[in-house]
Formats: C-alpha cells, structure tokens, sequence
C-alpha cells in the first residue's frame, strides 16, 4: 500500500502539526501528553496502526491550531522515537523534523515508586534521566522501560 | 570528593574512598589529634526514622572534633507533625548548622533536599536507597580485616530493600572485589542496582543459598531480613531461618573469614559466633566514629 492511500485516510490540515510515523498503538498516548482528551474543542484527526514503509505500522496524529512546544516533542520521543513532527501553515509543511531524545525529561512523569521523595507533598518537580531503552528518576533511581506512557500525569 | 554533600556510593571513586579511609585510620590511631579543631561549629541532626548507631556516632564524631549538635528531635515532637515539608525543615535547621545529617524513609530525601541548601548534607538514610556513610565505616572495617583487593565478598540477607547493601556494592565496583549476593528471590538486589554494576564492569554474581559460595569467601555481609517484608508469619520463619548462620554453618567456611553486620541484628548471627575471630560486627559499629570524624573534618573544611 503507498503512502498515498493511508494520507487520504486522514484529510489533510490547515494549520497545526502532524505527528507522523507514531509507533502503532500510541496515538492516544500522544493525545494524553498533549493534555488533549476532547473537552476542549480540538480539532483532532487519528490514524491508526495504518501499513507504513518504515514502520510495520505507525500512528499518525494531527492537531489543527496548535504548534507543539520543545518539552512536548521532548515527552513525545520517549514513546514515539521515530516520529516526525511536521508544522503545517496555510495547508503548507513549514517545517519538518525527527524527534530527537532529550537527556532528561522534567515536570511530566510521575515516578511510580511510591516511596520516592517525589510522589510526597514536597516542593520537587519530577525529573527523569533519558536511557536508551527507558527512563530513570534522577530521585530514587527506579528505571522504567515499559508503559512510560503510564506515568504521564504529574501536570 | 567531587560533591558539596555525601548523597549516595554511586559517585564515589576508589581515589575519594581511600582519602577518607586513611585519615580515619590517622584519627583512629591518634584520637586526639583533632580535638577542639571544629570549636563552635554545629551539625544539624535531622532523623525522621529511628536510629541509635549512625545518630550516635555523628554525635560523638562532631564531639570529638570539639563541635556540638543541634538534635531536630524525633518527628512527633516536631513541626514535620504539623505536616512541614522536608525542603522547609532544611531550609530552616540550615540556618542554625554548618552541615546538616539527614535520615527520612522516602527515597531520593536527601538528594531532594540537597537542592534546598547551601550547607554540606549528608544523607544517614533515605528508605531503601542509599547509606554512604555506613558504606564508609564497611569499607574501613573490610580494609583492617581482609583489605579490599584480590578479595570475595558475599553479601547475605534482605537485598531488595536493605540500603546499605546498594551503597556497598556501588562502592565495592570500584575495587578488585567479586561480589556474590546472596538472597531468596523476592529480596533479590533490584534490577536497577543490578544494571549499574554491570555498567560499572563490577563482578556480580547471585545466588540463593549460601553454601553454594560460602567456602570461597573472605568476607560475609549479613543482614536482617525483615519481618514486615513477608506478609504470611509462617513464610517469614521458612525463609529467614534459612539465612541464619552459627557454628554449623561455618564449618565450611575459611578460618580466615570475616564476619560483618550493619546492625541492629536480631538472629541471622548466632551470639555463639560474637567470641570468634570470624566477628568484626562490633568493631565495624565502633568504626563509625573516626571513618565519621574524617568524613564531618572534611565538610567542614578540615584538610586545608
């Protein structure tokens, strides 16, 4: 199947960003740490686990009227390292590029040791350093590697 | 060392390590020496679990420097009841301290309230993660009895939540040391100490049950298992009976072997083993003194 097909399965946007080449399965996850769950009027087109050259099947998400910022591309890799991030203007791709993996990721995930300092009434933003395979909180150490998607929440 | 605080092992170098193992061995050796040295200068004592061993020997450690401290108290009788945070009880004893000695029962305590103050901290505790200075006081008990190079040690007992242990063996990576950990499975090392010692090229090997490696260690670690870790009473008893040792036990052991505990004990150690010259528990208890002074000495601008 060409990619054309999969591109008619999602219309096209105005403005706004396309994630594309999302892992299959993780387009909700996406949403999630885009803080969007519909109550706010979104404009929002899904697809997925469409057939995909590079990846078996991938995901693609596109947000109308919103440009992403460096910390939510940042979150973003660590569940969808193979993504792109295109910005759309005027139905126009301004602007195209890889996710690159952040060294560490602040303030966005919520450790799940419950005995860590961080998940107590403390005054401490989250912090995670970024590993190849997952991430590690920089408080107690706990390294995630599966379901990081899950310990998004903390904002 | 590289830090303004003493948080965790893991940073320690073998160069950081042997610095302050030798001037606890020159306090040992000349208790005097610094006395009076730190007049007038305070530590901050700031324990939110018991302790009688680390509390008392940083006390009597900034003593013996001729400083005094000032004691929080126990969280009952202080503002932590009234629900203050961590990072604001820091901030305020800092104020009254030139260094501050924090225990607390979450993980990473220490390191999070490190960023609240300017003051050396150092970390006597944070739940199931790290014990620096009791790795210190291990370090310094190994080296007397056995060195620490060409050397096995066993590590025995409740892994998985026993902070002194993750503190030893980051530390022991840093010497020519094989490192058997020795557990029943569901108080195995966690994987994420597991993973940094490999990191780290360290020697790990675990097992459970001790005398699939007892005759070739020089030095056995024992620690207490729990009884809160175990949900059934009955459990408890099997498992913890079976990481007991006494006389029998050592029959296969080299004469030579060392002994250790962190202490408190209850019975993994039996009293019949404490006159034998397996046992170094005792001593490495008093060894929390000088390896303590040499530690404070050096926070509080001592080696200049």
């Amino acid at each position: 199947m060409s990619s054309d097909d999969h591109e008619l399965r999602v219309s096209k946007i105005r403005n706004g960003t396309v994630i594309d080449h999302v892992r299959g399965g993780q387009a909700l996850n996406v949403l999630a740490i885009l803080g969007i769950d519909g109550t706010q009027n979104e404009q929002v087109s899904i697809g997925m686990n469409v057939p995909s050259d590079r990846l078996a099947r991938k995901d693609i998400v596109k947000v109308e009227d919103r440009e992403l910022s460096q910390e939510e591309v940042d979150v973003i890799s660590l569940i969808a390292p193979d993504a792109t991030i295109n910005i759309v203007r005027d139905y126009d791709v301004t602007s195209k590029h890889r996710v690159e993996r952040p060294c560490q990721v602040e303030g966005v995930l919520t450790c799940p040791n419950t005995t860590c300092i961080t998940t107590e009434d403390e005054p401490v933003t989250s912090r995670f350093e970024v590993l190849d395979d997952g991430v590690r909180c920089t408080y107690c150490g706990t390294i995630v590697r599966d379901g990081i998607a899950d310990l998004i929440g903390s904002r | 060392m590289r830090d303004d605080h003493l948080l965790t092992s893991k940073h320690l170098t073998r160069a950081d390590i042997e610095g302050i193992l030798d001037r606890a061995a020159e306090i040992d050796a000349d208790p005097g020496a610094l006395a009076g040295k730190h007049d007038g200068s305070l530590l901050g004592l700031l324990f939110f679990e018991p302790s009688t061993r680390t509390k008392m020997s940083f006390e009597t450690a900034m003593k013996r420097l001729g400083g005094d401290v000032v004691d929080m108290g126990s969280v009952e009788s202080s503002s932590v009841k009234k629900g203050e945070t961590l990072a604001d009880t820091v901030r305020v004893i800092e104020g009254y301290a030139d260094a501050l000695v924090v225990r607390h029962p979450r993980q990473g305590a220490a390191k999070m309230a490190s960023e609240f103050v300017d003051v050396p901290l150092i970390n006597a505790g944070d739940g199931a993660g790290h014990h620096p200075t009791q790795t210190l006081l291990d370090l310094y008990t190994m080296r007397e009895a056995a060195g620490l190079d060409d050397l096995s040690v066993g590590i025995m007992g409740d892994l998985k939540y026993g902070r002194t242990v993750h503190s030893l063996a980051y530390a022991l990576s840093n010497f020519d040391v094989q490192q058997h950990f020795i557990s029943p499975e569901s108080l195995q090392l966690p994987r994420e100490v597991v993973y940094d010692l490999h990191q780290q090229g360290a020697s790990v090997r675990e097992h459970e049950h001790l005398d699939a490696v007892l005759e070739t260690l020089d030095v056995l670690y024992v620690t207490r298992i729990q009884r809160e870790r175990f949900p059934d009473e009955n459990e408890y008893q099997k498992i913890a009976g079976e990481y007991q040792i006494d006389m029998a036990t050592l029959e296969d052991a080299t004469p030579e072997l060392t002994i250790m505990h962190p202490l408190p004990r209850v019975d993994e150690i039996d009293p019949a083993i404490d006159d034998t010259d397996h046992a170094a528990y005792f001593e490495q208890a008093h060894n929390g003194v000088p390896v303590r002074m040499a530690l404070l000495d050096q926070f509080l601008g001592g080696s200049a």
